[in-house]
């Protein structure tokens, strides 16, 4: 599976995103369940997938799917 | 007021602002505050005058005319923080909101609401990340909650502890709680904790009265190191004080029965979110972040005391741009022990208590009171309405 698809797993999952909800466009606060308490388990969740460890910085960057899947792909796990 | 790490600060990702420089942010002389700082300031009240209407006619009630604020920092006009409690004081339109944050009264009958937009938010959290960054380092560390994982179950309703555990939890991984699900100590779940990670440095966070009596108690009790530690606490000294408890107390008893001497108070308030005092390496004194200054206030004139003083404690700070809480007149009594004296520049003091509801008056049998305390008090009572 690509970065991408296995990042929408993840996010899909930790935040118990509905199936049709587009992933790709979403963004922080956007929706209800992706708040500061949905980010928390999101960060852990990505980190546990792609076997990562992100900084206090990208933790606070991280504030779109797209700003996400940037930042795997800038520690080399890009497709 | 309070310092509240509660409603607080948050690790919330920010919105697209550039990355700020990551200059460390205790680094500004008083002379350079003045300076840097003044400047800004001015041009903040006038920003809120031209954008908040009731912020324009309380300083025009005050006789201030528009462009004729302030000299000094200690001359810029403040508002007093209850203020925030009583109206809705917003320098940006209803429909760009991003964020309201609101403290949680001790008494809950009345609370601050507080409006951020997109980038009001992101400035504040990139702010204290940067001063917490200044103690902890910009790793995450493995970081021990002390608290119970139930604060934060609830999303719908956060206390101001879940909202302060929940905005400190992004400068940490592998969150632990010191207590269960039903608020019980947890001892064994320390233990996996630093059998797993207390080797290396990791982060402690809580409430200051729930750091003593559920972790120092808990610790000295099991004999667990925590010499790796580095422990962030807020919430004031008021709830320990039935034990005896100050700051020269907790910090000593912690260093001799669990190892644990990284000991950083902070104070803060909701109504300044993002801006955090934090006490220096030293346990000396809080220190103000470079973007961020203190004014300690004579309660019956409102002159600025000299050092060694107590009086009233004004907070300053360059981060609200969203709402007019850029000087602030606190509730709290506090005392600046000196300046550009101490392990870091600018000013460095105490917060003693909070101001008693009876007003000016009481203050000075107030004073008498503290100053036969706790001589290095820091910190307000943060769940009275707090966060960080």
């Amino acid at each position: 599976m690509s970065t991408k698809e296995r990042l929408k797993g993840v996010f899909a999952h930790a935040l118990d995103l509905d199936p049709d909800t587009k992933i790709e466009d979403l963004r922080y606060r956007e929706i209800d369940k992706w708040d500061s308490l949905g980010h928390m388990a999101l960060v852990a969740a990505i980190e546990d997938e792609f076997d990562v460890q992100f900084d206090t910085d990208q933790v606070i960057d991280m504030s779109a799917f797209k700003v996400a899947y940037d930042m795997l792909r800038e520690m080399g796990l890009g497709d | 007021m309070t310092a509240d790490p509660s409603t607080g600060p948050s690790t919330g990702p920010g919105t697209d602002s550039a990355g700020a420089a990551e200059d460390f942010v205790f680094g500004r002389t008083q002379a350079e505050r003045e300076e840097i700082l003044l400047p800004e300031l001015q041009q903040l009240t006038e920003h809120h005058r031209a954008n908040c209407a009731g912020y324009d006619r309380i300083l025009g009630a005050l006789g201030i005319k528009p462009g004729g604020a302030g000299g000094t920092i200690a001359e810029l006009p403040w508002l007093p923080v209850r203020l925030f409690k009583h109206h809705d004081l917003a320098s940006i339109p209803p429909d760009e909101i991003f964020k309201t944050l609101t403290s949680s009264g001790t008494t809950g009958a009345e609370v601050s609401r507080i409006h951020l937009d997109k980038a009001a938010a992101g400035d504040q959290t990139r702010a204290l990340s940067r001063t917490l960054q200044a103690v902890l380092g910009k790793q995450r560390l493995p970081m021990l909650m002390v608290d119970t994982p139930s604060v934060v179950k609830d999303r719908r309703s956060f206390s101001a502890r879940g909202a302060g555990v929940l905005g400190m939890a992004g400068f940490g991984r592998d969150h632990t709680y010191v207590l269960d699900a039903e608020g019980r100590p947890d001892p064994e779940a320390v233990r996996a904790f630093l059998a797993a990670h207390g080797d290396a440095p990791f982060l402690v966070f809580g409430f200051t009265f729930m750091v003593w009596q559920y972790l120092y108690e808990v610790a000295a009790e099991h004999r667990l190191d925590l010499s790796q530690g580095i422990l962030v606490h807020s919430g004031g000294w008021k709830k320990l004080a039935d034990r005896a408890v100050d700051n020269a107390e907790f910090r000593a008893r912690f260093a001799a029965d669990t190892g644990l001497t990284r000991i950083h108070n902070y104070y803060g308030m909701v109504e300044q979110i993002g801006t955090v005092f934090v006490e220096g390496p030293d346990g000396d004194a809080l220190y103000c972040p470079d973007f961020a200054d203190v004014v300690v206030r004579d309660p019956r004139t409102w002159r600025e005391q000299p050092v060694g003083t107590p009086g009233v404690i004004e907070v300053v700070s360059t981060l609200p741009k969203s709402y007019p809480g850029h000087v602030l007149l606190t509730e709290d009594l506090g005392v600046v022990h000196g300046i550009d004296d101490g392990h870091w520049p600018g000013k460095r003091f105490s917060v003693l208590g909070r101001l008693p509801r009876a007003e000016a008056r009481g203050c000075s049998d107030t004073y008498a009171e503290s100053a036969a305390g706790p001589a290095e008090a820091a910190s307000a009572d943060p769940q009275g309405e707090q966060a960080a």
